[in-house]
């Protein structure tokens, strides 16, 4: 077995036994004790801040008095009807940030209703049924293109099959599930779920998968357009945001999200080599989930280097704390200056009000493997106008062109969360339901 | 250290918690256990006429309701009184009583309602030098079907014949346990009273049926697909004992009369309250089932404190202390008016008291966008249910509008004298105030 300070990338640094143990569940699932403990504590509050506050609007006091009733699967079906990806948001939703934010127990107490455990408790116990717990209209006869297989796409998908309309789904990569499959550190999804999920909301029928196909590659706009009645697009941001700075191209440096999509796809997480000194730039989760799982693989010295300050971090507080209690160090108002051999050079960073400048002083880490995290570019657009660096759109994402629709990430206004862009999806498909019926 | 020595009916026990006759008081290793942990007195379970002891199911005895994470706030129980000889209690209650002198130790009984059964067993119970007998004239389940507990605690005539036979076959102090599974509970008391009784002592339990097994549909406890109604206890029935007791406290015809509270009494807090309402002592049952004898402890350090920032320096100082402020609703002031007032510092914005007023009561709460809940002093009747919904405490209060304002709500200026509905224009049986 190599060692935590083998020199250098190398695999296997720590034990099989303590990887694992560090991929596990990051929320277990809560028992069923703590399920009714947990259930009591909310208030039915009126016209809950919750639900204010969770992007997808989910029915929230609802669920989990229909959770405290002994009723889960009823709970369920209030959280899919307005989240069909409830499950996932369970597990990867900045729950601090959203529901358990704004719940006035946090407020009161500073110990929110644990609303994302009580959510998935809820959606583990209907998805483990058989079946698929909604159904489909009567066929509509209108067929709707959707590219992009990610929360976006599949939350668009699954609401545009259950309104009875006939929808093919593409998407660029080998499996579907985005940023789901390949985006999310893999202890808040563990077991497949990504998968699995996918596999259920594909049970409402209706939609045909077609993966391996790109728009810009396979597909093209003009030619969906032709051949569908309706278009949505949530095709992500495929690209990522370079460093800008001599070295950006050395061997070591690589994107935060490829070295995350890799560890998802891989079965043996001890094969898969890390740095024994890791630099990870930026300051938002993706930043965070690659720290941390360079951690877990068993890299000696982990930071992450934000070049503002703490509270201007994309990432959470509980996801900062995270990184923090895996040992992963937190560099505030420094930005890349220089990539070496062996090394990161890093700028000390002021913001007079006049913008963010380099101060001129400057520090070096030891940095075998240096990761680029500071946000992702659009790489196809379809030809639709762009603003914002993101495809524009209106209401409830129409795009500049008629019959095309876009949401998640891709498009003006989500931010990047896939409780947004389930939310986004969604309501495409409701417009585009709108559009194509005269409802 | 305030003195919690009680003295009830010349029965002297170091604190006024008593165990109620129920399974925890069956037998000497339970009872000796109590007195160990520090409970003040015991009444010893139910005993029957010399014989075969009854028998009880051998299924589920208890049914529970719940509150939050699983807490205990109401049981219901089928057993019936001790299952054990005559002869094997009255040996073991004579060894207690010798060996803890300074605990009262009381025999609860429940025979036939003739008086041979009763001439044959007072005797024997007196031997044993326990201070005193408890009448079991409650218990809604089971006995009450062979005509004894609750049957007879129905019967008003019945209860003042018994107890005028244990006056005369017994010596010492002999206490009525009364059943409220009856309309009017001074009934019962009075009976007892004008039998001579020495106190009441209240409630039994409440003829109930904690819940349905919707599988089964069967009440539960099930006992091979069958329940029956048993007695209703715990912190859910406190409410319905202490009215029981307030009543006869203040009957003119029982007034006085010493009372041993007994109905969900679970804290220190509890027993004052049952004893401000005129109770000598209080009777436990459900609480020690719930968390075992050491509750006691609690009681006791409570109920001490509590009496020396009051300034009581014994129980009799404050019992009954509460019993003249219980009066009929037709006495009330109704120039006494009040406002709800919402403390924003304390508010954490939930909307429980939007929702409580705007959809069932009467809409003088406003929200704003920003989750802001104030209170319309124009619609609001100060009824208090704002106060009741609101999950932080002291965060919504009722204040008293001073004499001399104007009320919004009916542009009447508040007056400061006591006027009543006796004396009310709207009340067609208005007598003249004098």
């Amino acid at each position: 077995m190599t060692s935590p300070t083998a020199p250098g990338i190398a695999a296997g640094r720590i034990a099989a036994e303590q990887i694992a143990a560090g991929f596990a569940d990051l929320h277990a699932p809560l028992a069923p004790h703590e399920v009714n403990v947990a259930a009591d504590r909310c208030y039915f509050c009126y016209d809950a801040p919750c639900v204010t506050a969770c992007p997808t609007s989910i029915d929230i006091p609802l669920f989990i008095r229909q959770i405290a009733t002994g009723t889960p699967e009823a709970a369920a079906r209030t959280i899919f009807e307005s989240n069909i990806l409830g499950g996932m948001c369970a597990r990867v939703c900045p729950t601090e940030d959203l529901c358990e934010g704004a719940c006035v127990r946090e407020a009161a107490e500073g110990k929110p209703v644990e609303i994302g455990r009580l959510q998935r408790h809820a959606t583990d116990t209907l998805m483990a049924q058989q079946g698929h717990p909604f159904t489909r209209a009567p066929e509509t006869g209108k067929r709707v293109a959707v590219v992009g297989a990610g929360p976006a796409g599949l939350s668009c998908a699954h609401r545009l099959a259950m309104l009875g309309h006939a929808v093919t789904m593409y998407d660029a990569k080998a499996k579907p599930g985005g940023l789901n499959e390949y985006g999310i550190a893999a202890y808040k999804s563990t077991n497949g779920f990504a998968q699995r999920e996918v596999d259920w909301l594909m049970g409402i029928g209706g939609i045909t998968l077609e993966t391996g196909k790109a728009l810009g590659g396979d597909l093209s706009l003009d030619a969906l357009a032709e051949d569908f009645d309706a278009v949505f697009l949530g095709v992500g941001l495929g690209g990522v945001n370079a460093l800008g700075i001599a070295g950006d191209d050395r061997e070591g440096v690589a994107n935060a999200v490829d070295f995350i999509g890799e560890l998802r796809q891989s079965a043996d997480l001890g094969s898969l080599p890390v740095g024994r000194n890791v630099v990870v730039i930026g300051g938002g989760m993706t930043a965070v989930d690659a720290a941390v799982q360079s951690k877990l693989l068993g890299a000696e010295n982990v930071t992450i280097a934000y070049r503002r300050g703490r509270e201007a971090m994309g990432a959470s507080r509980y996801e900062q704390d995270l990184a923090a209690s895996h040992g992963v160090r937190l560099m505030f108002n420094v930005q890349p200056h220089f990539v070496h051999d062996g090394g990161i050079n890093l700028e000390y960073t002021t913001d007079d009000g006049d913008g963010l400048k380099g101060t001129g002083e400057t520090v070096t880490l030891p940095a075998d493997q240096v990761f680029r995290a500071i946000g992702q570019t659009l790489t196809t657009d379809g030809g639709l106008t762009v603003e914002g660096r993101k495809i524009k759109v209106s209401g409830a994402g129409r795009t500049t062109r008629d019959g095309v629709w876009a949401g998640g990430d891709c498009a003006l206004g989500g931010d990047d969360l896939t409780v947004t862009a389930v939310a986004q999806g969604r309501d495409a498909a409701m417009d585009i339901h709108a559009a194509l019926t005269g409802a | 250290m305030a003195d919690l020595t009680t003295d009830f009916l010349g029965i002297q026990s170091p604190n006024p918690f008593w165990l109620a006759s129920a399974p925890p008081t069956d037998k000497e290793y339970n009872v000796r256990r109590a007195f160990e942990a520090g409970w003040g007195g015991v009444v010893w379970k139910t005993l029957g006429a010399e014989g075969p002891p009854v028998v009880n199911v051998n299924g589920p005895r208890y049914g529970a309701i719940y509150g939050a994470d699983r807490r205990l706030l109401g049981l219901n129980n089928i057993e019936l009184i001790t299952d054990r000889p005559l002869e094997v209690n009255l040996e073991e209650m004579a060894r207690v009583k010798a060996d803890y002198p300074d605990r009262a130790l009381i025999a609860s009984i429940m025979v036939p309602c003739e008086e041979q059964a009763w001439k044959d067993i007072l005797p024997r119970v007196e031997e044993t030098n326990a201070d005193g007998i408890e009448l079991n004239f409650g218990c809604p389940h089971g006995m009450a079907e062979r005509g004894m507990g609750s049957a007879v605690g129905q019967v008003p005539e019945y209860i003042e014949m018994v107890v005028r036979w244990c006056k005369q076959y017994y010596q010492r102090p002999v206490i009525v346990k009364l059943t409220p599974n009856i309309t009017d509970i001074r009934k019962p008391a009075q009976a007892a009273k004008n039998g001579g009784a020495d106190a009441v002592s209240l409630i039994n339990t409440i003829n109930s049926i904690t819940s349905v097994n919707l599988d089964a549909m069967s009440p539960e406890p099930m006992i091979d697909g069958k329940g029956t109604h048993g007695g209703y206890c715990g912190p859910a029935v406190k409410p319905i004992a202490m009215n029981m007791v307030a009543e006869i406290a203040r009957d003119p015809a029982t007034r006085g009369m010493p009372i041993s509270g007994i109905g969900g009494i679970t804290t220190w807090r509890d027993a004052a309250e049952f004893m401000a309402l005129g109770c000598g002592n209080v009777q436990v049952c459900t609480a020690a089932m719930t968390y075992g004898f050491k509750i006691v402890a609690e009681m006791k350090s409570g109920l001490s404190q509590w009496m020396d920032e009051k300034g009581y320096a014994s129980t009799a100082d404050f019992v009954g202390r509460a019993v003249p402020n219980v009066t009929d609703w037709q006495y009330l002031n109704l120039n006494y008016i009040a406002k709800a007032k919402i403390d924003q510092d304390k508010c954490i914005s939930c909307g429980r008291c939007y929702a409580a007023c705007e959809d069932t009561s009467h809409q003088a709460i406003a929200m704003s966008a920003d989750r802001t809940f104030t209170v319309i002093d124009e619609e609001c009747v100060a009824c208090n249910l704002c106060v009741d919904v609101c999950p932080v405490q002291d965060c919504i209060s009722m204040e008293q509008l001073p004499s001399g304002r104007t009320d919004p709500r009916t542009g009447k200026l508040v007056l400061d004298d006591y006027a009543n509905w006796t004396t009310h224009p709207n009340n067609p049986g208005a007598v003249a105030a004098e």
